[in-house]
C-alpha cells in the first residue's frame, strides 16, 4: 500500500462520513428544530476526522524523514493508525450530533483558520527566499571572504579540477558584474525614461479620449510579451543592427555589446514607466492645473513647472521600481550580452551581469558544495537586497505621494 | 508679442516629442513583430520529397515471415538510396550518391519503418511516399538560400542545386504543412524539430501553478480582504511580503526552488512538477492583488443585505461577495498564467533546460518549456532552427494573445455585472 492509496481510502471515508453525519442530524430534525442545516453535520464530521487522520500521516512523515529513518519499515502501523483516528473521530464527532449542536459555527472556524494559513504562506515564501539564499552563501563566505566578494575586481569562477593545475584558481571579485548589470540597467532607463515619461504625459494630458483607449493598450502590449521574445529580438535584429552601423562610423562594436542589451532591455520596460507615471500623473488634483493654465500658461508650461513638480516624487518611484526590474531582468541579458566579465564603462563593449553569470554558474551539472555553484546564491542574495531596497522605497513614495492628494 | 510666439513654439515642439514618443515605442513594437513574423511564418510549412519506394521482398523479409520482429531489424535506408539512384540514373562514384542520398532527411528511414510496421502486407509493393526533405533543401525551396550566389557560399552546392531544380521540373518536390512541427520533440535535425514536447512541458508545468496558485491566492484575498482584523502589524506585514514578492525578480523564485525543492525536498530534476511549483510561488501575489481589488469592488451592499438578513459571516461572503467576484478573480489568475508561460528565468535555474527529444509523460518526467525552447533554439546558428525559434514565438504570442483575451472579456463581464 502507498500514501496515495491511504489518502483515497480516506477520501472515500470522508464521504461516506458525509453521508452518515448528513443522514442522522436529517432523521433527528423531524423531530426537533436544529441549529445548523444538515449538510454542516455532514460536512464537519468529514472534514474533522479526514483533517486529524492526514494530519497524522504528515507529521509521522516528517518524524521519519528528519529524525527516525527506521520508521519506514513501520509504514503499515501508520496507514492502520491513520484509518483508526480517522474512525474514532467520526465516531465522536457523531455522537455529537443533537439538536443544539453548533456544527455551523465550528465548520466556520475550521474555514477561517484555511484561510489564515493561505495567507502566511506568502510569508513563507519570504522567509524560504531568505533562508536559501542565506544558507548557501553562508556556506560561500566559508570559502571565500565577503570583501574579496564584494570589493574584487576579479571574476572567473573556474574552480581548479585537480589540486595542481596551474593557473586557475577561481577568482570571485563581483565587481565587474555589478559594473555591468548598472551600466546596462542605465542604457535601458537612458531610453526607457525619456520614452515612458513622454508618452505618459501625451496621453494623459493631450490625447483625446479615442486616441487613448487605443494607443494605451498597444503600448502595454510591450509589456506583454515574454523576455526571452525580446531576447531573440536583441540577437537577431538589434544586435547586428548595432554592429553595422558601428562599422559604417568606423567604431567597433562587440556582437554581444552592452548596448544591444540596454536598448531592448529599454524597450521591455518603457510600458512599465509610462503606465506607472499616467497614473502618477492623473492623481495630481485638477484644480492645480487649472489654476495653471488660468494665470495664461501654456499647457506644456503647466506640464513643466506644476504637474511635474507636483508629481514628482511619484514618478521617482516609478522610475526606482523600472530600474529594480531592470536590474533583476534575466532572458534578454543571458541571451544578448556577454559571458565574460569585463570592468568597462563603454556600452559598445561586451559586460556581463548579476543574472547572467547566476545562470551560467547553475546550468548544467552541479556539485552543491563547489563555490561555484554557492557563488550564484551569494550573487542572489546581493540581487535579493538590492531589488528588495529598491522596492521598499519606491513602494512607499508612491504610497506617501498618493496619501498626499486624497 | 514675440515671447507669445516663442511659447507658442515650445508649446508646439513639447507635444511633437510627446508624439514622437509614443511614435517610437510603437515603431519598436511593430518591427519586433514584424521581424518575428517574417522570419517565422516560413516554418509553419516543410518541404517533402516524393519518391516511387519499392519495398523490396529481398531488403525487408527475406524469409517471408511477414513478422514484424524480423522486418525492423532491416536497413530501409537502402530503399530510399535504391529509389533515388533510380531517379538520377546518370549520377555515379559512392561520395556522390552519398550527396543525393542527404537530400532526404535522415528521418525518411523513420517513416517507412513506420509504415511498414502499420502494413506488413506492402512488403513486395511499389508506393510513391512523399518523404522529409534535409534542412538545407528545405531552405532552398523556401527561398532562404539565394541560388545566385558563387558556389563556396552557400550551403547547397552546384549539383544538389541541379538535382532539386530536376525534382522541381518532375514537381516531386512541393512544401506542405508542416506538421513535424507540431507533433514532434526536439531534435538535432531542425527539419525533424518540434515543439510538441516543450508545449506538454509548459502544459504540465501550468497545471501544477493552476492548482496550487488558484486556491490559496483566492483563500488568501479572501481573508485579507473580509476576514483579517484591520489594524494589525501582522496582517500589515503579510501585506508587504506580497507586495514584495510581486516585486522580487523571477530568477530568486529559481534559487529558492533549486535550493528547498531540488535540494532540500529532492524532488526531481527538470520535471515540470517543480517548474510549476516554482511558477506559482511567482503567481500567487499577481492572483491575490487582483483578487483582493474585485473584491473591493463589490458593492458593500451585496454583503451587508446578506448580513442583515440572517446569514453569517462565512455565508455572507461565500454565498454573495465570492460569487459576484469570481470573474474578476479569474481575471487575475488568467493574466497570472501567462506570465508564467512567457516567463523562463526560474526554469533555467531548476534544470529545465536540456536537449530533450522525448515528448514528457507526466509532471515528474524530465522536459523544457515552450520559452526555454526557443531559448535553445535562438542559440543554435543554422537558418533553419532561426526559423523554428520564431515560429515558437509566433505559437507563444498565439497563446498569451489567447489567455489575455480572455482576461479581458471576464473584466468587462464583471464589470458590467457589478454595475
Amino acid at each position: 500500500m502507498s500514501i496515495t492509496s491511504i489518502l483515497l481510502i480516506i477520501g472515500l471515508f470522508s464521504i461516506s462520513g458525509y453521508y452518515a453525519g448528513l443522514k442522522k442530524s436529517l432523521v433527528l430534525r423531524e423531530n426537533k428544530k436544529f441549529h445548523s442545516a444538515p449538510i454542516y453535520h455532514g460536512a464537519l464530521l468529514a472534514i474533522n476526522s479526514s483533517l486529524s487522520s492526514i494530519f497524522f500521516i504528515i507529521s509521522w512523515l516528517i518524524i521519519e524523514k528528519n529524525f527516525y529513518t527506521d520508521l519506514e519499515s513501520f509504514r503499515n502501523i501508520l496507514y492502520i493508525i491513520s484509518i483508526i483516528i480517522f474512525l474514532t473521530v467520526s465516531l465522536l464527532t457523531f455522537k455529537k450530533i443533537k439538536h443544539d449542536f453548533q456544527a455551523r459555527d465550528n465548520l466556520e472556524k475550521i474555514i477561517q483558520y484555511f484561510l489564515l494559513v493561505c495567507s502566511l504562506l506568502a510569508i513563507l515564501v519570504t522567509i524560504g527566499i531568505f533562508l536559501s539564499v542565506i544558507f548557501e552563501s553562508n556556506k560561500f563566505f566559508g570559502v571565500i571572504s565577503i570583501t574579496e566578494f564584494l570589493f574584487g575586481t576579479h571574476w572567473s569562477p573556474q574552480m581548479p579540477i585537480r589540486e595542481d593545475q596551474a593557473g586557475s584558481s577561481g577568482a570571485f571579485g563581483a565587481v565587474p558584474l555589478f559594473a555591468g548589470t548598472f551600466l546596462i540597467a542605465f542604457i535601458s532607463m537612458c531610453i526607457a525614461g525619456p520614452i515612458g515619461l513622454m508618452s505618459a504625459i501625451y496621453l494623459s494630458e493631450y490625447a483625446s479620449k479615442k486616441t487613448r483607449s487605443i494607443v494605451k493598450p498597444l503600448t502595454e502590449i510591450l509589456a506583454g510579451i515574454p523576455t526571452v521574445v525580446y531576447g531573440f529580438f536583441a540577437v537577431v535584429v538589434v544586435a547586428p543592427f548595432i554592429r553595422n552601423t558601428g562599422s559604417n562610423f568606423g567604431i567597433e562594436i562587440a556582437s554581444e555589446s552592452a548596448l544591444a542589451a540596454g536598448l531592448v532591455m529599454g524597450i521591455m520596460i518603457i510600458p512599465f514607466v509610462s503606465s506607472i507615471s499616467d497614473d502618477v500623473i492623473n492623481s495630481v488634483p485638477q484644480n492645480l492645473k487649472n489654476g495653471s493654465l488660468g494665470v495664461g500658461a501654456t499647457k506644456s508650461e503647466t506640464i513643466k513647472k506644476v504637474i511635474i513638480p507636483a508629481a514628482l516624487p511619484g514618478i521617482i518611484g516609478g522610475l526606482l521600481l523600472a530600474v529594480s526590474r531592470a536590474i533583476g531582468e534575466t532572458m534578454i541579458v543571458v541571451m544578448a550580452a556577454g559571458m565574460s566579465a569585463n570592468l568597462t564603462a563603454n556600452p559598445f563593449e561586451a559586460v556581463t551581469t548579476v543574472t547572467v553569470q547566476i545562470v551560467v554558474l547553475l546550468v548544467g551539472d552541479q556539485e552543491f558544495d563547489s563555490p561555484k555553484t554557492l557563488a550564484a546564491f551569494a550573487l542572489g542574495l546581493v540581487l535579493f537586497i538590492i531589488t528588495l531596497i529598491l522596492n521598499y522605497i519606491a513602494l512607499h513614495v508612491v504610497r506617501k505621494y498618493r496619501e498626499q492628494y486624497e | 508679442m514675440n515671447n507669445l510666439k516663442a511659447r507658442l513654439a515650445k508649446e508646439r515642439r513639447f507635444r511633437l516629442y510627446g508624439i514622437l514618443s509614443i511614435a517610437l515605442a510603437l515603431t519598436l513594437l511593430s518591427i519586433l513583430f514584424i521581424s518575428i513574423f517574417s522570419q517565422g511564418y516560413t516554418a509553419f510549412q516543410e518541404t517533402k520529397i516524393q519518391l516511387d519506394i519499392n519495398f523490396e521482398q529481398s531488403v525487408l523479409d527475406p524469409k517471408k515471415t511477414k513478422d514484424w520482429d524480423v522486418v525492423k531489424k532491416a536497413n530501409f535506408n537502402i530503399l530510399i538510396k535504391n529509389s533515388i539512384n533510380e531517379l538520377f540514373p546518370d549520377v555515379s562514384g559512392r561520395s556522390q550518391k552519398r550527396k543525393l542520398k542527404k537530400l532526404i532527411s535522415t528521418s525518411g528511414e523513420y517513416q517507412l519503418r513506420n509504415y511498414i510496421k502499420n502494413n506488413i502486407e506492402a512488403i513486395g509493393t511499389t508506393k510513391k511516399m512523399w518523404l522529409l526533405a534535409d534542412d538545407d533543401v528545405d531552405m532552398l525551396i523556401k527561398g532562404h538560400i539565394n541560388r545566385s550566389l558563387p558556389e563556396n557560399e552557400r550551403r547547397i552546392d552546384n549539383d544538389e542545386l541541379k538535382w532539386i531544380e530536376v525534382l522541381e521540373t518532375k514537381k516531386i518536390i512541393k512544401k506542405f504543412f508542416n506538421k513535424t512541427f507540431f507533433t514532434s520533440g526536439d531534435s538535432a535535425e531542425s527539419e525533424q524539430s518540434g515543439i510538441l514536447g516543450a508545449l506538454l512541458g509548459s502544459l504540465f508545468a501550468l497545471s501544477i501553478t493552476l492548482i496550487i496558485s488558484f486556491p490559496i491566492g483566492i483563500a488568501t484575498a479572501i481573508y485579507l480582504e473580509e476576514f483579517a482584523p484591520k489594524n494589525n502589524k501582522f496582517i500589515d506585514f503579510i501585506e508587504v511580503n506580497i507586495n514584495n514578492l510581486a516585486a522580487v525578480p523571477s530568477i530568486i523564485f529559481g534559487l529558492l526552488g533549486l535550493a528547498i525543492f531540488l535540494n532540500f525536498f529532492e524532488l526531481p530534476r527538470s520535471a515540470p512538477l517543480v517548474g510549476g511549483m516554482v511558477l506559482s510561488l511567482m503567481t500567487l501575489p499577481t492572483i491575490i492583488i487582483s483578487s483582493r481589488v474585485s473584491m473591493k469592488a463589490v458593492p458593500p451592499s451585496i454583503k451587508e443585505g446578506a448580513l442583515g438578513v440572517g446569514a453569517s459571516e462565512i455565508q455572507a461572503v461565500f454565498h454573495h461577495v465570492v460569487p459576484v467576484a469570481i470573474p474578476g478573480m479569474l481575471t487575475g489568475t488568467i493574466i497570472g498564467m501567462a506570465r508564467a508561460l512567457g516567463e523562463s528565468a526560474p526554469l533555467l535555474v531548476i534544470g529545465m533546460v536540456a536537449f530533450i527529444v522525448d515528448i514528457p509523460q507526466s509532471v515528474t518526467d524530465p522536459a523544457t518549456a515552450l520559452p526555454i525552447q526557443i531559448y535553445l533554439w535562438a542559440d543554435t546558428p543554422e537558418r533553419g532552427f532561426v526559423e523554428r525559434t520564431s515560429a515558437a514565438i509566433i505559437v507563444l504570442l498565439i497563446f498569451l494573445i489567447l489567455m489575455n483575451s480572455l482576461a479581458v472579456y471576464l473584466r468587462q463581464r464583471f464589470e458590467k455585472d457589478i454595475n
